[in-house]
């Protein structure tokens, strides 16, 4: 039984100022003045109402990489972002490849309390991308996987690919490609273009990622299945996702919010923070994701939040780590570019950090659904006219790359509720009962 | 000039005719029979290097010895680096030391970027080759080669206005076309990369310098060309198909070197692959200054370590 909660002056997806009453991790009423006896008030006047944000792409390390982050430490961060759900990749060592290993995550989840943990099965044993793993037994394990993914790896030979999405309409699942073609990458460490050429280091041309989004949209169209595109980040990914779909093929993508503001020009000072795969692109490509994002080419935002220990930052850039952490920037970064530029409204936000996602992964728990009487109490409250500057050390990730070190960002997560539990109140971490 | 020397993108055309003239009174002392000046006498100078490169190790080396420095060599190669020591813990080790200039030689492009920028050292970092990336005491020597034959008097105090400079073979993998490119354009010549077409970057559209893929069109022009060294191993990456087509194509024999003007010089910047991008006898010719680049190398290197570490410049600003 949960502590009731009185949200006073919210003003719902930006809408105007009203009441939202939370009992028993649902919401009882939402109006003007409410009432509610014994009821804790929060006030929130001024501030946004978003559902409980969902990522659809966390790496959270566990088990294998505990000094880089942990379950616990990564959903700290993520309800410090306003995520009451987030799916953990299956990268991890060992792979979340069989139903022992996604029930462990799933399992370590619900212990941390912070934010629901949704574990993402690999689709190949061990990453390797010869063999299918056990995708029905993950699917029918307590975890109840429905997201199938080798991230950090292309599912790059075509018919296990085939077979992979095939294979998933049985249950309902969908496989959420890396598309990287390994051949055309093979030593690439930044976006090949003019900055590539300039710095001599070994190009990521746009063509080893498009190639690969449009034969596995070719692929689900033909077998009929459910193609999810991970981090999309080139203009022309960006084209043959809109011609997918207008086609009427089940084809849904996602964004980071890091390629919706930065670019390979950050690269020139070799300083390996701006490392990512796939590697920022160009202002263009920039334009293009925000596009896509605003037109609905591009259906969800995804942090890809990629925590990596000092060490893996503090060197020459071709010995770094790929990945930047993200999960408590992600919506300041999707403000900064999306909101006060009109690309989008709160609702819309909603609809590609919340509900969207929640309906690829066909993730239970109430996430993903509107703010309303009857729902589950996952909710955000965000001050969009605050502004901060990151700072690498406020965060709760045991890791420290943030590429927007420095940067004055928009907004601020005042609290995030989980089922009617505050996990973030004030801006600060709550003590959570699991 | 700048504290560092990470890039021959760095130098601007007066501090690049500064160094050049510089190595050119520097050039007298290795004529002397002692070959020695007792300006950097006291300064330590590390040499850094990540990467196996005698050639230039031992032309710095030699540079700061007869500046009298102290020189400190450090090869990644059986010392603590290939125990698996980073990068910034092996510059801090050189920091406490009390390193005055840091060489560094690295298979990484970048890696003297990040030792120059991250804080991790206080002395003058000088960029000896980072990977793919830059060589810009090569291009500086070359510059000083080119400019004593090519600019009247031997050229002391001249840029190299208006001369045509073709560089041919594996640009996109060659950090001396890439330092060439940045200081001979500053420097006011007119650059020409040959290459096929696998081998040049992505972008060199948007370098100042012209491009082609033949090499045949691009000599009459030519008051210098420079052979770079094509890596046996990018024969196996399909970047042309045989050493044999690409020597047909690309390598400088006699036949082409005739097409030269007579007054043209042929650079090479080592170690060659004689027979694939330049025969024997061109490289054996009057026409080649080969061995005179590496003279001119340690005048240069001496010039640099002496602008950047031991001038009264340093003294004053009391660093």
């Amino acid at each position: 039984m949960s502590e009731q909660y009185l949200i006073r002056n919210a003003r719902i997806l930006g809408g105007e100022p009203t009441d939202i009453a939370i009992a028993d991790g649902v919401i009882t009423a939402i109006g003007a003045d409410l009432d509610l006896n014994g009821a804790i008030e929060v006030d929130a006047t001024g501030l946004v109402a978003l559902p409980g944000l969902v990522d659809l792409h966390t790496h959270l390390r566990e088990p294998g990489r505990e000094d880089a982050e942990t379950v616990l430490t990564g959903t700290q961060a993520a309800a410090r972002g306003g995520f009451t759900c987030v799916h953990a990749m299956a990268n991890t060592d060992p792979v979340a490849d069989t139903a022992g290993v996604v029930e462990q995550v799933w399992r370590l989840g619900r212990e941390a309390g912070f934010c629901d943990v949704q574990p993402i099965g690999a689709v190949t044993v061990g990453l390797g991308g010869t063999q299918l793993a056990e995708l029905g037994a993950m699917a029918d394990s307590a975890a109840d996987v429905r997201v199938f993914s080798d991230d950090g790896k292309c599912v790059s030979d075509a018919v296990l690919m085939r077979r992979a999405l095939e294979y998933v309409k049985a249950f309902d699942g969908v496989v959420a490609q890396h598309a990287q073609e390994p051949r055309l990458t093979e030593g690439a460490q930044m976006n090949e273009g003019l900055v590539s050429g300039e710095l001599g280091l070994t190009g990521w041309p746009a063509a080893a990622e498009e190639a690969i989004v449009a034969r596995d949209c070719v692929l689900a169209a033909h077998v009929g299945s459910r193609l999810h595109v991970c981090h999309l980040s080139t203009r022309g990914s960006v084209e043959i996702v809109r011609w997918a779909k207008s086609k009427g093929w089940d084809v849904t993508a996602e964004v980071t919010p890091h390629h919706l503001l930065l670019t390979d020009d950050l690269v020139r000072g070799y300083d390996p923070i701006y490392k990512v795969n796939p590697p920022l692109r160009t202002a263009d490509d920039v334009e293009a994701v925000r596009e896509g994002l605003a037109d609905g080419t591009i259906d969800i935002v995804a942090t890809d939040h990629a925590p990596h220990p000092m060490e893996d930052k503090e060197c020459e850039w071709s010995a770094a780590a790929f990945g930047m952490i993200g999960l408590e920037t992600a919506l300041s970064v999707v403000q900064h570019t999306m909101v006060d530029t009109g690309l989008l409204t709160w609702a819309q936000v909603a609809e590609r950090m919340s509900a969207a996602p929640a309906h690829i992964s066909r993730v239970g728990g109430g996430h993903g659904r509107p703010i309303a009487v009857g729902e589950a109490a996952h909710v955000v409250l965000y001050d969009d006219q605050a502004t901060r500057t990151i700072t690498p050390a406020d965060t709760a990730s045991l890791s420290r790359n943030t590429p927007y070190a420095g940067r004055e960002l928009p907004g601020r997560v005042v609290a995030t509720f989980l089922r009617g539990v505050p996990t973030v109140l004030d801006g600060q971490l709550q003590e959570v009962r699991s | 000039m700048k504290k560092h020397l990470l890039s021959a993108g760095d130098l601007t055309r007066e501090d690049a005719i500064r160094v050049l003239d510089t190595a050119a009174e520097l050039l007298g002392v290795a004529q002397r029979p002692i070959k020695k000046l007792p300006t950097l006498r006291g300064r330590t100078v590390v040499n850094l290097f990540f990467e196996d490169s005698t050639r230039t190790r031992i032309s710095f080396e030699a540079a700061a010895k007869r500046l009298s420095a102290d020189v400190i060599n450090f090869s990644a190669k059986g010392s603590s680096v290939s125990k698996g020591e980073s990068l910034k813990d092996t510059a801090l080790t050189l920091q406490a030391m009390g390193a005055d200039a840091v060489v560094i030689r690295h298979h990484f492009s970048g890696a003297p970027h990040r030792l120059a920028a991250a804080g991790w050292t206080n002395g003058a970092v000088v960029n000896a080759g980072d990977g793919t990336h830059e060589h810009p005491t090569q291009a500086l020597l070359d510059a000083f080669t080119m400019r004593s034959h090519l600019m009247p008097g031997g050229g002391v105090g001249a840029d190299l206005e208006g001369k045509n400079v073709t560089i041919v073979g594996d640009v996109l993998h060659s950090r001396v076309a890439r330092s060439n490119a940045l200081l001979l354009h500053t420097l006011g010549a007119n650059v020409t990369l040959v290459a096929p077409p696998t081998l040049l970057p992505v972008g060199v559209d948007t370098w100042p310098v012209e491009t082609s893929y033949d090499l045949d069109e691009s000599l009459e022009k030519a008051d210098a060309i420079m052979m770079l060294r094509v890596q046996r191993e990018r024969m196996n990456a399909s970047y042309f198909p045989t050493e044999r087509e690409y020597s047909r194509r690309y390598g400088l024999d006699t036949t082409r070197m005739n097409r030269l003007p007579d007054h043209a010089i042929v650079l090479h910047p080592g170690p060659m692959n004689r027979g694939m991008e330049i025969t024997a006898d061109v490289a054996d010719s009057g026409r080649s200054v080969i061995v005179e680049q590496v003279t001119n190398g340690v005048a240069v290197r001496m010039a640099v370590l002496y602008l950047l570490v031991g001038g009264a410049t340093n003294e004053e600003e009391g660093s």
